[in-house]
Parts: structure tokens; C-alpha cells; sequence
């Protein structure tokens, strides 16, 4: 039962992480190596605001929220958008883009800034206390967590079908050129998905970071778990980013219940390695998948 | 006034066959080239110590550029991941020889060669897809190598391994990495000529077009990251001889990103271009020690700036300049 509960805990982590790069990826063919950077920079800003400039809880989410998508705006515009098409050349400033965050948060001395270096800096889970679920025990913020990823998705799943901008998304994500030749602006709607995918890395990381500290280190590993779960899922399929998030998931808890919490990254090369071998597209990975082949 | 420019014959007739008609011509084209490898040769004396040592690591990240540039200029494979390459290499060099005492003159071929043929067969996988899953698994395992030494406690663990056998003195050093440099950086320009690159450049174009030909593509992409990838392990085997001491810095993201920010300021696909990227970027690099995370972001603000507002790079840049004349005429 532990592991159940765990497992699908540790899968709604999964699910939200990945969600906003599987959006982005989808629809502008961006892969955005700064998802990771997004989400350690929301969780340092939402810190100082608490924090340092004694800001309201609720408002501080919303700060730097609004803050994470107008940074996913900024980088399309001013970088990405000189680069659409060029897949080496995307892939590296992204890159490069992420690194400048990551590294600059941990930057000393330059006008006083001390760097968010250390065990710091924490965030306070939104309820305090536990509950019993099926006779384990389960702190509220891990509640919370698997009823956002609910949330989440299904608002997403709403978004892209039933509203006019959400369509425009799916269309991009289809066939550019048709969608273009219906009157859809692919620089604008590309925009827009870095944008939501920026805040969704953002809203992530207000989630989940209440369960331990922030710290810079934490932006490559987030965007690793990100990569994995859309590489195992497919790049670009919703359906398969949810269901590799409960592959890998259940597949960590499983082997840190029963080797140790050790073997997490070695079951995780290897279920990558795995699928790479033998369906190279990911689970779902269908619908480009003879894009995408060789 | 306007201002006209020409290509000079010399270009012309060296574009494929060559076909040179004097001395003069020769020594047009012999110069450039010259001044590349007369100037390493010598640099090394005009050094201290330190500035050899500065020159070394330069020219580590330069072979770390050129395989980059290979791959994503003539291959069309983004490798975000050059510290696999030297991790691999650096971890194979260094446990041979603390396990059983092999001298460095067996480690560092041994483990080139090993180190290669490690990291292309974990790359494989990926091999048989287009598009950024190269780059993805790329950037991933040497992260991967980290967590995983650090969670098994293997290969000395955090610490690493020190006391391992140095070369024997700075010349040695120099002298046996300088060379090699300029050997793959002449040999991987012959070789993008040959018809081993000609398949290379096309499966970059038009891999249907390469495949209906009935070229395995699979099996050329192999070998380019194979031979990226042996460029990039001797860098790493020489790299833990160099310091004496292997550790899970070796996996660490100055080696991934400083070579692909010397490719952008280099001109990405002109390989020497990258070479003398990583040998300016190095140096400001060291100068910035002290500032600890601000050289990273130096290279990415470089990087972004090379690839946005000059995507050509200064050698092709440079190179215009060199192959055309320029004069103003009257309209």
C-alpha cells in the first residue's frame, strides 16, 4: 500500500515536471533545455518574496509565476526567435540560456549578491500536518501534490480542446503549414506555449518544493526528469508523458523499496536505455514516429 | 562611392582540384595554415609554467571543440555532453593505472581507445533517431556517471582517486599534446573531404536521400561519434595524467559547454575555427578563476551572442576577409 501511495506521488511529481516541456516541445519543436533553470528560479524567487519582502503566500505564487512566464516570453523573443528551424542552433542557446540562470543564481559578489548557495533555503508546505490514507501515513503537502497533477492535467486537457488558443496550440502541433495557411501566427502561438510551459515549470516547482530545499543543483535534475519522462512517453505526446511518469515513477519507488534509494539513477538509465532499444519513438510516440526514425 | 568585393583567383582554383601556378599562390595558401602551426609549436617556450599549464587545458577544450564542431557541423549530431567523453576517458586512464600500475605511455592509448568505444556503444541507442534525442541522452549521462559514482560509492566516490603517475616533465606534456591536436584537427579536415565525409555531410542534408542509396546510416553515424568520440577520451586520459588525480569533476559541465561556445565563436563546420575559439576562451577563462559561477555565464552570454548576432563565427569571417580583395569604386 506504501508503495502505491508513494509511487503515485512520486508519478504526479513526474507528471508536472514534464508537463510544461512536453507542451513547448509539442507545439514549437523547442526543446527547452531551460525548464529545469525555470523551475529552481521560481523556487529562489518565491523565497525572497516570502521571505525578504514579506509578501503574502498566495501573492508571492502569483508573482513569480507571472515572473517564470514572461521569462519563457523574453526567451522566445529575443533568442529562440532568431533560431526557429535550426535545430543545432536551438537546442545550444536554450542550453546556454539555462545555464545562465542556473550558474548566475549561484554567483558571488558581484554587487553584493551572496548566491543561493546551501541548505537554505526552504518553502512552507501550503498545510502542515498528516493524515492517514489506507493506513499510511501521508503529509498533507503530498495530498495536495497528486490532487494538483489532477488539476493540472485535466485544466490542460480542457485548455487545448475546448478554447480557441488551445486549438491554435494543437494545430500548430499537427501541421504547421496548414495551420499557418488558416490564418494561425506560428511565431506568436510558439510564444505562447513557452510562455504557459514556463509557468507550468514554475507552478511545478510552487508544488513541489515544499517537500525539500531549493537549491540551484536541483534545475539539472528536474530538467533530466523531464527529458526522461518525454523520451520514455514520446517526445511531443501527452498521453505517453503521463504514462512514462507512472513508469518511472513506480519504477524508482520499486527499486528504492527494494535495493535502495542508491539504485534510483541506474534504474533510470536503464529504463531509458531500454526504450530507446526497443521503441526508439517512446511508448505513445506515434504520431511522429517516421519523423523521427532513421 | 560603393564598396566592391572580389574573390581572389587563388580561391578559385584550390576549391577542388588544385591547381596552383606559382610559388606565390603556394605560399597564400600555406600561410594561414603556417601561422596555426609554427605558432603552437613555439608558443609553448615564450610560456611560464603556468601559462603551459593554461595552454594544456587549452588544448583539451580545443579537442573537445573539434569533436563537437565535427559532429554538429558535418554530421548534424548535437553533443551536449563532451565531458562524457573526457570522464570516460579520464576514469579508464586513471584506474588502470592506480589498479595495477600501468605506466601512462599503455593508460592513454588504452583508454582512448576503451573510453571510445564505451561512450559510442551508451550512445548507440539514440543513434537511430533524428532529431535532438542525441543531444537529450548526450546531456544526460555525464550527470547520470555523477549520480551514479556518488550513489555506489564507486571509483573513489566523491574524492576521486589522486596520486596517480604524472608525465614526467612540462615539455612532455606539451610536446605530446600539441601535436596530436594539430594531427586531428588536419586529419578530421581531410577526412569531411573525403568520401567518408561526403556520406557524413549528406546524411546531415538528406538522410532518405543518403539511405535510398543504400548506405547504412546507422553504421556512419557510429563511426563519427566514434571518432568524436576518441578525440575526445585521449583529451580525457591525458587530462588525469596531466593533474595526477581523477574525481567526478571530470563529468563537470565546464568541459560540455566551453567547447561548444568556442565552436559558436569559432564559426560552427570550419573545425580550425573551433581550435582557436577554445584556445582565447580558455585563457579568459582562467583569468576569471577567481570568480567562481561568472565564467559559465560569460560563456553562455558569448555563446548566445555568437549564435544570434554572428552565426558565421570569426574564422569564416576572417576567412573572407583573406580570400577576397576589397576596394571603393565609383558608381
Amino acid at each position: 500500500m506504501e508503495i502505491i501511495i508513494y509511487g503515485t506521488v512520486n508519478s504526479a511529481i513526474f507528471a508536472l515536471i514534464a508537463v510544461g516541456f512536453t507542451l513547448v516541445y509539442g507545439v514549437s519543436r523547442v526543446p527547452n533545455f531551460a525548464h529545469g533553470s525555470v523551475y529552481v528560479l521560481v523556487g529562489f524567487l518565491t523565497w525572497t518574496l516570502l521571505n525578504d519582502l514579506k509578501v503574502n503566500y498566495a501573492a508571492a505564487v502569483i508573482i513569480a509565476l507571472t515572473i517564470a512566464g514572461l521569462l519563457g516570453l523574453v526567451i522566445y523573443r529575443f533568442v529562440l526567435i532568431r533560431l526557429r528551424g535550426m535545430a543545432t542552433s536551438e537546442i545550444i542557446a536554450s542550453f546556454a540560456v539555462s545555464l545562465i540562470i542556473l550558474e548566475g543564481l549561484r554567483m558571488q559578489g558581484i554587487g553584493g549578491f551572496k548566491g543561493f548557495i546551501g541548505p537554505f533555503y526552504m518553502l512552507r508546505p501550503f498545510v502542515e500536518g498528516k493524515s492517514t490514507v489506507f493506513g499510511v501515513i501521508v503529509d498533507y503537502q503530498r495530498l495536495i501534490i497528486i490532487a494538483m497533477g489532477l488539476i493540472v492535467l485535466s485544466l490542460l486537457w480542457g485548455f487545448t480542446h475546448y478554447t480557441r488558443i488551445g486549438l491554435s496550440l494543437r494545430a500548430i502541433a499537427q501541421d504547421e503549414r496548414a495551420a499557418m495557411m488558416l490564418g494561425i501566427n506560428s511565431d506568436r502561438t510558439a510564444m505562447l506555449s513557452l510562455t504557459i510551459g514556463s509557468a507550468l515549470a514554475g507552478l511545478a516547482a510552487v508544488i513541489i518544493l515544499p517537500l525539500g530545499n531549493v537549491t540551484a543543483e536541483a534545475g539539472y535534475r528536474v530538467l533530466i526528469y523531464a527529458l526522461a519522462v518525454c523520451i520514455i512517453g514520446g517526445l511531443g505526446s501527452w498521453a505517453g508523458a503521463v504514462l512514462a511518469s507512472f513508469v518511472i515513477g513506480f519504477a524508482m519507488k520499486l527499486s528504492t523499496f527494494f535495493f535502495g534509494a542508491m539504485w534510483e539513477s541506474v534504474v533510470l538509465v536503464g529504463t531509458i536505455i531500454l526504450i530507446l532499444l526497443f521503441r526508439p519513438s517512446g511508448l505513445l510516440g506515434k504520431q511522429k514516429e517516421l519523423e523521427e526514425r532513421v | 562611392m560603393r564598396k566592391k568585393r572580389l574573390d581572389r583567383g587563388v580561391r578559385a582554383r584550390t576549391e577542388g582540384i588544385y591547381a596552383l601556378t606559382s610559388w606565390s599562390e603556394m605560399g597564400y595558401l600555406i600561410f594561414p595554415r603556417g601561422v596555426l602551426i609554427v605558432g603552437l609549436l613555439v608558443l609553448p617556450i615564450f610560456l611560464d609554467l603556468y601559462g603551459q599549464r593554461v595552454l594544456c587545458a587549452a588544448c583539451i577544450y580545443a579537442l573537445l571543440a573539434l569533436g563537437f564542431d565535427f559532429l554538429a557541423g558535418y554530421v548534424g549530431v548535437v553533443c551536449l555532453g563532451g565531458s562524457l567523453f573526457i570522464g570516460s576517458g579520464g576514469y579508464i586512464a586513471g584506474l588502470l593505472n592506480s589498479h595495477f600500475g600501468w605506466p601512462a605511455l599503455v593508460t592513454i592509448p588504452l583508454a582512448t581507445v576503451g573510453g571510445a568505444l564505451f561512450s559510442t556503444l551508451i550512445l548507440i541507442p539514440c543513434l537511430r533517431l533524428r532529431g535532438i534525442y542525441f543531444a537529450i541522452i548526450s546531456f544526460m549521462f555525464p550527470l547520470f556517471a555523477v549520480y551514479i559514482i556518488i550513489a555506489l560509492n564507486i571509483f573513489g566516490g566523491t574524492e576521486g582517486i589522486s596520486a596517480l603517475d604524472t608525465l614526467p616533465n612540462s615539455w612532455v606534456e606539451l610536446y605530446l599534446i600539441i601535436p596530436i591536436l594539430l594531427i586531428a584537427l588536419f586529419a578530421l579536415r581531410r577526412l569531411v573531404n573525403e568520401d567518408m565525409g561526403l556520406i557524413l555531410r549528406g546524411i546531415k542534408d538528406n538522410d532518405q536521400a543518403v539511405k535510398a542509396s543504400g548506405i547504412d546510416i546507422t553504421l556512419y553515424r557510429t563511426k563519427a561519434v566514434f571518432t568524436a568520440a576518441l578525440i575526445g577520451c585521449f583529451g580525457g586520459a591525458y587530462l588525469s595524467h596531466l593533474y595526477g588525480w581523477l574525481g567526478i569533476s571530470l563529468f563537470a559541465m565546464d568541459f560540455s559547454i566551453l567547447p561548444i561556445a568556442a565552436t559558436a565563436m569559432g564559426g560552427m563546420g570550419t573545425l580550425a575555427g573551433p581550435v582557436l575559439g577554445a584556445l582565447i576562451l580558455t585563457p579568459l577563462s582562467e583569468a576569471l578563476r577567481g570568480f567562481g559561477q561568472l565564467r559559465v555565464v560569460l560563456y553562455c552570454l558569448i555563446l548566445i551572442g555568437f549564435l544570434v548576432y554572428k552565426p558565421e563565427g570569426f574564422l569564416s569571417y576572417l576567412q573572407r576577409k583573406y580570400e577576397q580583395s576589397e576596394h571603393w569604386e565609383e558608381v
